[in-house]
């Protein structure tokens, strides 16, 4: 009785296991970002070292500024091509909430740190939404021209210079949307800081902000692409202008031009992960173990030569070292980095959620004005 | 060779005409500087008072247009250094000969002498109209050329550009574009995919066009519309539809379907040039084919095919630039494998403004212009053809 037992269960073992371990996985696989340096960044550290050590073909598709949209059409087509996908973290929240994007287990699906300590710890409040890996801190941020600052004055260190239009003139570029701006224009008019988001959600503080903005509008070029304000800085067509932190790391190292950071208020945000809901079972696998793969602490770290974002985890930052083709240290570019850290926001996940479209449809009507 | 007897015209014609021109260039020069007024009024006056001086001194004509050049060039070398110097040649050489022109009344010789005053300016007029389309039209292009040299990684002029520094130029957004994997392998889908639905568009097509053109075939009109469809709906709205269509039936994301939709976008074309060219194709010939026992396969080939081939030809020309050209289709019914240059053209340009766009477009301006070439001398050779062959 006991033997048949036994060997039933060896039996019953010898059958799974091999089914377990040789899990189907498919070998190719499709991943989304957003292009340009950064996508170069995840080649290098992340698809490179993947595909030398498993033999996947991996296909990249520069589609992540329309991911939502083609997510939504995949799904309704019932052909869903992508295996993983790079958002930012309110896209994956919108992804999320309307089942586009699968749940992830931080602890079963991440790897834990070096020295043991749980996925879910080492990111830590990042990891916002339940469907959201996140892998880079980026910050929307002012770069302004060196040799455009009037002589005999201080270069711009404070948010509200961008409004000081006598001690600096020129053209400003701003993003074209309420987000980041709004806030801005509150902290210049004024309003404390941890009271900012209070204000706003008023209709009368959303005309305060919009007032506040007004003051400059004349003197505004709008961007609605990473690339807009490099290119304007690098005319000289403006003074100073938002844009990511890694685009302008890259005007200034990496393409010379005499520009420099202006950190002040500047705000993070996340971007990462996210697998699409509903994927079959061998490209699923394929996803996970990419995943697992491409998000632990020295694969984070490694993006970080690469491109001027910090990674996500905590237990990456003291690894991050130099950059790969330029040599220099990149930590002090870091927009986490303390120096530059000193007055910061993180995107406002919920109240952003909740306010957008109002906010957003007032933000357009005085755009039109 | 005066058609028309002239006399000199008044300083006072001649100013106001001058002040015109001077406002009309000033504008775009003003705009440049900002202030478009000041560039209209300070051209006017300029020009007008050129007028007004020179206008009676036509007989020293040679040694004053050398004046207005020399004071020109000088004047733009100080105002913008080297650039500013050959501008100002160029305007300093057309304003010299433009003032003369008038005032010597060269302008009217040429022109039949029964015309009105109002004729003679519509003459002039409508072909600066001409002008300055065929400028609105190319500028953008050129311009898009020499930026592809620059030496930096952004859309600008610099300063070394302008100066003509061989150090403000580079081949490096080719050599990008030449040795980049990604641009290789979006080059390298476009070139498998435009030949195949080129040969899809032209065969179908083709076929489509004959049996269209038999006075026999019914509703010859209402598939004759729904062919050329795709021409007529906006792209948008075909890329979406082909997309959930392609989806369902497994085409989407696959080299085939990128395929089949453009080759439904390149058919139009072929059926409107081939329709044309059947147009002056007698059908008295394929009946005396059949008559000396040509079957309707070997009518095809041997009599009917090379007299239509200049229509085929520039049909399929068409259709190739349509599918090599196309972005919008192709990212619907692509997937990322196949990734076409425009689409990488496209994506790059919103993610990362690089000169290699301009690279890769002047690359592309470069091939169309000779495939145009090609279809405009097909166009010639088939009319040479037809005055010569019977009916």
């Amino acid at each position: 009785m006991k033997l048949t037992k036994l060997t039933a269960l060896a039996v019953t073992t010898a059958l799974v296991a091999p089914a377990v371990s040789a899990q189907d996985m498919a070998d190719e696989m499709t991943i989304v970002s957003w292009g340009g340096a950064y996508s170069r960044s995840q080649q290098k550290a992340y698809h490179e070292p993947y595909m030398e050590k498993t033999g996947v073909k991996i296909i990249n598709d520069e589609s992540s500024n329309e991911a939502v949209a083609k997510l939504r059409a995949m799904n309704e087509a019932g052909n869903v091509t992508w295996d993983v996908v790079d958002v930012v973290a309110a896209d994956a929240l919108r992804l999320c909430d309307e089942g586009l994007a699968m749940e992830i287990d931080p602890d079963e699906m991440l790897a834990a740190a070096p020295d043991g300590t749980s996925a879910e710890e080492d990111f830590g409040e990042l990891l916002v939404g339940d469907c959201f890996i996140p892998q880079i801190v980026y910050s929307t941020t002012f770069g302004y021209r060196t040799d455009m600052v009037p002589e005999g004055v201080e270069p711009p260190n404070d948010i509200c210079d961008v409004w000081d239009l006598e001690t600096y003139p020129g053209k400003r570029s701003l993003e074209k949307r309420p987000i980041n701006n709004m806030e801005w224009a509150l902290l210049c008019d004024g309003v404390a800081k941890d009271e900012v988001y209070d204000v706003l959600a008023t209709p009368e503080g959303q005309e305060q902000a919009l007032a506040k903005l007004d003051e400059i509008k004349d003197d505004v070029i709008w961007w609605s692409a990473g690339a807009d304000t490099p290119q304007l800085l690098a005319d000289g067509e403006i003074f100073m202008g938002s844009t990511y932190n890694g685009r302008l790391f890259s005007v200034i190292e990496e393409q010379d031009q005499p520009v420099a950071m202006m950190w002040d208020a500047q705000v993070f945000d996340l971007d990462g992960w996210i697998i699409p809901a509903g994927l079959p079972e061998d490209r699923l696998n394929r996803a996970l173990d990419y995943i697992m793969f491409a998000t632990d602490t020295q694969r984070l770290a490694d993006q970080a030569a690469w491109i001027s974002y910090g990674p996500a985890r905590k237990s990456s930052a003291p690894l991050v070292g130099k950059h790969a083709e330029l040599g220099i240290d990149m930590a002090p570019h870091m927009p986490t980095d303390p120096a530059n850290a000193q007055n910061t926001f993180l995107y406002n996940y919920e109240f952003w959620a909740d306010y957008r479209d109002d906010i957003d449809a007032k933000f357009q009507a005085w755009l039109a004005k | 060779m005066a058609l028309t007897p002239v006399e000199n015209q008044t300083p006072g014609f001649v100013a106001a005409v001058a002040a015109a021109a001077g406002a009309f260039f000033g504008l775009f020069i003003g705009t440049a500087q900002g202030s478009g007024l000041m560039g209209v009024v300070g051209g006017a006056i300029l020009l007008g008072v050129m007028g007004f001086v020179f206008g009676n001194m036509t007989d020293k004509e040679k040694p004053l247009r050398w004046g207005i050049l020399a004071v020109f060039l000088v004047a733009g070398f100080v105002f913008a250094g080297f650039p500013g110097l050959v501008l100002g040649g160029l305007f300093g050489w057309f304003f010299g000969w433009f003032i003369f022109w008038l005032a010597t009344s060269r302008y009217r010789a040429h022109l039949a002498p029964y015309l009105t005053p109002g004729q003679v300016l519509w003459h002039y007029s409508f072909r600066v109209i001409c002008g300055a389309i065929f400028v609105f039209l190319i500028t953008p292009i050129l311009v898009v050329m020499p930026l592809s040299f620059n030496a930096e990684n952004f859309f600008t002029f610099t300063p070394e550009m302008l100066r003509f520094d061989p150090e403000g130029y580079s081949l490096k957004h080719y050599r990008d574009f030449f040795t980049n994997a990604d641009w290789q392998q979006a080059l390298w889908n476009s070139v498998k995919i435009a030949p195949m639905a080129t040969i899809l568009s032209v065969s179908f097509g083709t076929l489509a066009a004959i049996g269209l053109s038999q006075p026999h075939v019914p509703f010859r009109r209402a598939i004759m519309a729904i062919l050329i469809s795709p021409m007529i709906v906006p792209l948008i709205i075909s890329a979406a539809g082909m997309y959930f269509f392609y989806s369902r039936i497994g085409l989407q994301g696959t080299y085939f379907g990128v395929v089949l939709a453009h080759a439904a976008l390149g058919i139009p074309f072929v059926i409107i040039t081939v329709t044309a060219t059947l147009v002056g194709f007698d059908q008295s010939l394929t009946r005396a084919a059949a008559n000396m026992g040509a079957g309707p396969v070997t009518t095809f080939f041997r009599v009917q095919m090379p007299l239509i081939l200049p229509g085929v030809i520039s049909g399929g020309l068409f259709a190739f630039i349509t599918s090599f050209d196309e972005v919008v289709v192709v990212l619907f019914v692509g997937s990322a494998g196949q990734k076409t240059l425009p689409w990488q053209m496209f994506t790059g340009l919103r993610e990362q403004i690089s000169p290699t766009i301009l690279a890769v477009a002047t690359i592309l301006v470069g091939i169309s212009i000779v495939l145009l070439a090609t279809v405009e001398m097909l166009r010639r050779r088939s009319e040479r053809l037809r005055g010569m062959s019977p009916g």
